[in-house]
């Protein structure tokens, strides 16, 4: 095993990555803390447009330099950081779709819901409906 | 190490092979990547565990998405040991930040062992259980919390938001309603806690808040977070009764309980990945101590292999981390 870093510069690696991942995480903190209200009364940050998109970039940095420099992929072949990172990249196919597909059971499920309302609502003239309306309208729809 | 025994093995069977020449088959002297057998598998084991852990980040997603409504991780997380109140995410930002002093000491491990100074690797591991075992500890303390004093379980979840605008009763008020609507006023057994409950049976508690006080706000606004309290008076929840703008007393619905689900069987697949890898650490340690990569030819490789792992548990936080507390 060959060790060409002296202790020094090893040393260095540490404590930089360590203010690094340190800064970061309570740049996060802070902002979802100033953001949603918690510092300034009645101060907020808008949460999707600005907030999220925040704090998935500094994770994304945090991951990135974990890796990097921590796991030393960095420093590996090319054809070694590839074979690991590429196979990532299905997640963005992933995260689209099944965010997508969230929104459209919340969907559905409201469009249901809302029809069932809306056929609770009994006729006025049609006082002396045989069959009560709780009965045969089943309770809202609620699957997880 | 295995890996040593089949390259040599690979070398000795080389004159078997009838189909393929000598020289295209692996000598066995360059490794492909330039990596070892063992660092290279431990990064293809983590790779396929980072898609575990995606699939099931991927999974919270998708649910929190077929939500109306969804809780608010600063508000439900802004407890701390010591009674530590109204703290929102400081408690869990001192969890992340143990997880990253313990990836540094355990890099500082693999320094060491570049440098193949045991007694630095044994010194530096050690360091690294204690914070593995840390951060194991404040995720008992939080998920204690969780669980028997805010009463959430994998299958109810007190914690939600309001959907609409309105005001919660007093149990003055609450009673006026009652009156006026003709429910039934009713004693909890044993205890001197009274609540309202209508033809359908349900029961309408006045609001109490996390200090079982009336909470300091009584108006709601849209996407006002709020718990519904576990009583450990008599062990059961009391539903906060609330007036809509429009008029209508209704009492608070719980959570989906998809959250408490997900966030016990997320963070608890973490926290067994820590347990497991400070486990991994202490032999790795004891090894270390007593000179089994003094012996090795590839020195101390098994502290880079398991510190790649520490490094990816510390990864895999920082995306529980983003899913669970900052979205």
């Amino acid at each position: 095993m060959g060790h060409h870093t002296t202790v020094k510069e090893d040393l260095g690696v540490a404590v930089k990555g360590f203010i690094i991942l340190l800064i970061v995480t309570f740049i996060e903190v802070g902002i979802a803390l100033v953001g949603n209200g918690h510092i300034i009364e009645g101060f907020k940050l808008p949460k999707i447009i600005l907030m999220t998109p925040i704090m998935i970039v500094f994770s994304l940095y945090k991951a990135y330099y974990i890796v990097s420099i921590f796991m030393h992929l960095g420093h590996e072949t090319k054809g070694m950081a590839a074979s690991v990172v590429l196979p990532m990249l299905i997640f963005i196919w992933a995260i689209t779709a099944f965010l997508w597909e969230g929104k459209s059971w919340n969907n559905n499920q409201n469009y249901v819901n809302d029809k069932n309302k809306e056929s609770q609502i009994v006729p006025k003239d049609k006082k002396t409906s045989l069959i009560q309306p709780k009965e045969y309208i089943s309770t809202e729809i609620n699957f997880l | 190490m295995a890996n040593e025994t089949v390259i040599e093995t690979q070398e000795h069977e080389h004159g078997h092979s009838h189909d393929v020449k000598d020289n295209e088959l692996w000598g066995g002297g360059k490794e492909p990547f330039r990596a070892s057998y063992g660092k290279l598998m431990m990064w293809y084991f983590l790779l396929s565990d980072a898609f575990t852990f995606g699939g099931f980040l991927i999974a919270y997603g998708a649910l929190r998405f077929s939500m109306d409504t969804w809780p608010v991780p600063d508000f439900v997380f802004q407890t701390a040991p010591f009674g530590i109140s109204h703290a929102p995410l400081i408690f869990v930002t001192f969890m992340t930040f143990v997880l990253i002093v313990s990836s540094v000491t355990v890099l500082r491990a693999v320094q060491e062992g570049k440098r193949e100074n045991k007694n630095g690797v044994i010194n530096w591991l050690i360091i690294t259980v204690f914070g593995g075992a840390v951060f194991l500890g404040c995720q008992a303390w939080e998920w204690t919390n969780l669980m028997y004093t805010e009463g959430m379980n994998v299958y109810i979840n007190p914690f939600s938001a309001h959907v609409e605008k309105g005001k919660y009763l007093t149990f003055a008020e609450l009673e006026k309603e009652a009156a006026a609507k003709g429910w039934s006023k009713e004693k909890v057994s044993d205890h001197e806690t009274y609540y309202f409950k209508d033809k359908d049976g349900t029961k309408y508690f006045e609001k109490r808040d996390h200090e079982d006080k009336l909470p300091k706000k009584m108006d709601i606004e849209v996407s006002t977070p709020y718990l519904i309290t576990y009583s450990h008076h008599f062990h059961d929840y009391a539903p906060g009764a609330y007036k809509t703008e429009a008029g209508v007393v209704k009492t608070e619905q719980y959570g989906p309980k998809s959250f408490g689900t997900l966030f016990f069987f997320i963070t608890g697949f973490h926290g067994f990945h820590v347990l497991s890898g400070v486990v991994f650490l202490l032999i790795i340690a004891i090894q270390s101590w007593n000179g089994t990569y003094v012996a090795r030819k590839n020195g101390y490789e098994m502290v880079e292999k398991v510190g790649l792992y520490w490094h990816f548990v510390d990864l895999v936080w920082v995306f529980v981390f983003l899913a669970f507390y900052l979205l």
